[in-house]
């Protein structure tokens, strides 16, 4: 039997402050994992990982991450490293990433 | 303290430029990510998890007043009001954004620093004990030899891209503080039965992945000789190191592999072949910098009165130490306040501890490899008022050496390469353990974390060293014991399967008991007890079920 397919979204760094992006469905980037475009299959990370790609010049790092879906649907870290790169240091949290749009 | 010549001044400044147009050319395309990331890493500029990191080098870990209040100027213009000083004794900023690069790197220029080769497989900055000049134990001052080799490996042709990084560590006194024997070359300034100034070069030590000790090549190298010979050292591990598998590239692994006998033959035949090549140039480049590293002018002697303030006298016992000269001491600032972040510094503080180098302490200070700030040269007469300062910046912890006194790596809070977080784990164990009177009774012991494979917590040294691993998705740490990174060194030993985020603390917490009951005598150390009575008895500490599962068996 196939291995089950978790779910995943693009991420990477902006170019200028390097600060973690997520790719979305209407082909941009957010700051917020929440927009992210969630992949269900692999054909459909296959297309999220060519579209994230696209933007060379802008995000660099992009990689597909496996993630965890809340119950309205979006996207949350399945690691913690994702979590800890969503939120920012732990130790200075007046340095941490807003996580959800104000 | 050496001054750029204007072939520095030039050459760094001509390294920015050259950056700042690659900074530009990658903005408008022109350059992909993968030509500039070789180029920006020569340059000292990560991309971390979070935002890109500057590393700067602090050459030897020595500066001067105007080149810490430098990085409170750019900690304020282009960071975010602190900066972290590292165990190769350089600082980073966390938080620069790329187009700021280049003017932060021409902010340093004007003081004479730069962030080259603080990155990538090249001569990575040069490290030396953060006593120099001022410990009572030395031979010689060890930052000459120190600045010879960094501006003989400075953008060298032949080793600008070697299999791995390479790191040197020099040291003037019979007792290690700059861990020589955890270097690719550790050098030490001995002199031979006539007196004649010379180094015992040591090659093959490391941490990372496979920790080694490094082994003596060469017993006496008459001081002449020192460039030849380490060229000759570079040239035959960049022949036939590895470069098949970055895991074993180091010059430790080569080395082991071939051993020190034949690395040591090899060796001398090459230096031989450069001795011929060396002309005696680098002497007479030896001899400048020596002068320039002359002590500074002395007061003259004078008696000292005691401290009479109990908190002064506390402060004085653990971050005070010799001086060479019986009316100065040595003022180390901790950098480990309680529940602080271990080698962070806000601009306020670089900027006071920058005036207490320029006012009373010969406008000198060093970064130790322990991300402690060190005053070298303070006349004793102004211990109370530097004291009263520190305490009032929150920098007068009295700590140095105690169990909060702890190196920790940057982890997972910042860095890309972390399995687990370092930071927090220094900071729960530091709050554990506030009561100064409790960490002076537990007496010296170093506590060492890092936050992945890599060691830049340098936890194989530690007494008690600390590896965070991801196992499984979740947070993850091993203890290693009886570690020590002087002259006396020793590889930790790991202690058995490791304990999650919330078990680490108080497994140490139970490692710290066991040692205080099995301790003979209150000045012997944790150290000590364990070389004596091995590792058993920790052991027990840290898995008490399974001790209980054997005894009732």
């Amino acid at each position: 039997m196939a291995k089950r397919f978790k779910p995943q979204i693009a991420t990477g760094n902006d170019l200028l402050d390097g600060d973690v992006v997520y790719f979305t469905q209407g082909l941009k980037w957010s700051r917020f994992i929440g927009d992210a475009w969630i992949a269900t299959n692999e054909e459909a990370a296959e297309v999220l990982q060519k579209e994230a790609s696209k933007f060379p010049n802008d995000i660099v790092g992009v990689y597909l991450t496996d993630v965890a879906i809340d119950d309205e649907g979006r996207a949350r870290p399945d690691h913690f490293r994702e979590d800890f790169r969503m939120r920012g240091p732990s130790n200075r949290p007046e340095h941490g990433r807003p996580v959800e749009r104000a | 303290m050496y001054e750029y010549t204007d072939f520095d001044e030039a050459f760094v400044r001509e390294r920015v430029a050259e950056f700042r147009g690659q900074v530009e050319r990658r903005l408008d395309g022109s350059l992909t990510e993968d030509e500039f990331k070789p180029l920006r890493l020569m340059n000292g500029l990560y991309l971390q998890l979070h935002a890109y990191m500057l590393r700067i080098a602090v050459p030897y870990g020595t500066l001067n007043g105007r080149q810490m209040r430098q990085f409170a100027y750019i900690a304020d213009r282009w960071d975010r009001g602190y900066g972290h000083f590292t165990t190769r004794q350089n600082i980073q900023f966390n938080w620069p954004k790329l187009q700021d690069v280049p003017d932060m790197l021409e902010a340093l220029a004007d003081v004479q620093m730069h962030a080259m080769q603080t990155s990538g497989n090249c001569i990575r900055n040069v490290t030396a004990d953060h006593f120099s000049g001022a410990a009572t134990d030395e031979i010689a001052d060890p930052r000459p030899t120190a600045e010879l080799l960094r501006q003989w490996s400075t953008d060298h042709p032949e080793f600008t891209w070697l299999g791995r990084k390479f790191k040197i560590a020099v040291t003037g006194s019979e007792h290690d503080r700059a861990v020589i024997k955890a270097h690719d070359i550790g050098l030490r300034l001995v002199q031979d039965d006539d007196g004649n100034p010379g180094y015992e070069v040591l090659v093959g030590g490391g941490l990372g992945r496979t920790p080694m000790l490094g082994k003596v090549v060469r017993e006496f190298l008459p001081k002449e000789h020192l460039l030849p010979y380490v060229e000759a050292i570079l040239q035959v591990y960049n022949l036939i190191g590895r470069r098949d598998n970055k895991y074993k590239a180091r010059i430790k692994i080569l080395v082991h592999e071939t051993g020190i006998d034949e690395i040591r033959r090899l060796v001398e035949s090459t230096f031989q072949e450069n001795l011929a090549r060396f002309n005696g140039v680098n002497q007479e480049v030896f001899d400048r910098i020596e002068a320039s590293f002359a002590a500074p002018e002395f007061e003259p002697v004078y008696d000292v009165t005691p401290a009479v303030d109990a908190g002064l006298r506390s402060w004085i016992d653990t971050n005070v130490a010799d001086h060479r000269e019986p009316h100065y001491a040595i003022v180390t600032i901790s950098l480990k306040g309680i529940g602080e972040t271990p080698g962070d510094a806000t601009s306020d503080q670089m900027r006071i501890m920058a005036a207490l180098a320029e006012e009373f302490a010969h406008d000198e200070l060093r970064i130790s490899h322990e991300q402690n700030v060190i005053l070298p040269h303070v006349p004793r007469r102004h211990l109370a008022e530097i004291y009263r300062r520190l305490k009032d910046a929150g920098l007068a912890t009295a700590n140095i050496g105690l169990v909060s006194d702890i190196i920790a790596c940057p982890g997972m809070d910042y860095c890309a390469l972390a399995t687990a977080r370092s930071i927090p784990v220094a900071q729960k164990i530091s709050e554990t353990f506030a009561d100064i009177d409790r960490q002076r009774d537990i007496g010296p012991l170093k506590i060492k974390i890092s936050g992945c494979i890599n060691a830049c917590g340098h936890h194989h040294v530690g007494h008690i060293g600390i590896l965070g691993l991801d196992r499984a998705g979740v947070e993850n740490y091993q203890i290693t014991l009886g570690g020590d990174g002087t002259e006396t060194a020793s590889i930790g030993e790991r202690a058995g399967p490791g304990f999650a985020y919330d078990e680490i603390v108080p497994a140490v917490e139970r490692l710290i008991e066991a040692y205080l009951d099995h301790r003979s005598e209150d000045t012997e150390t944790f150290l000590e007890v364990y070389r004596r009575m091995g590792p058993a008895p920790f052991k027990a500490a840290l898995y008490p079920e399974a001790e209980a599962r054997s005894n009732a068996a």
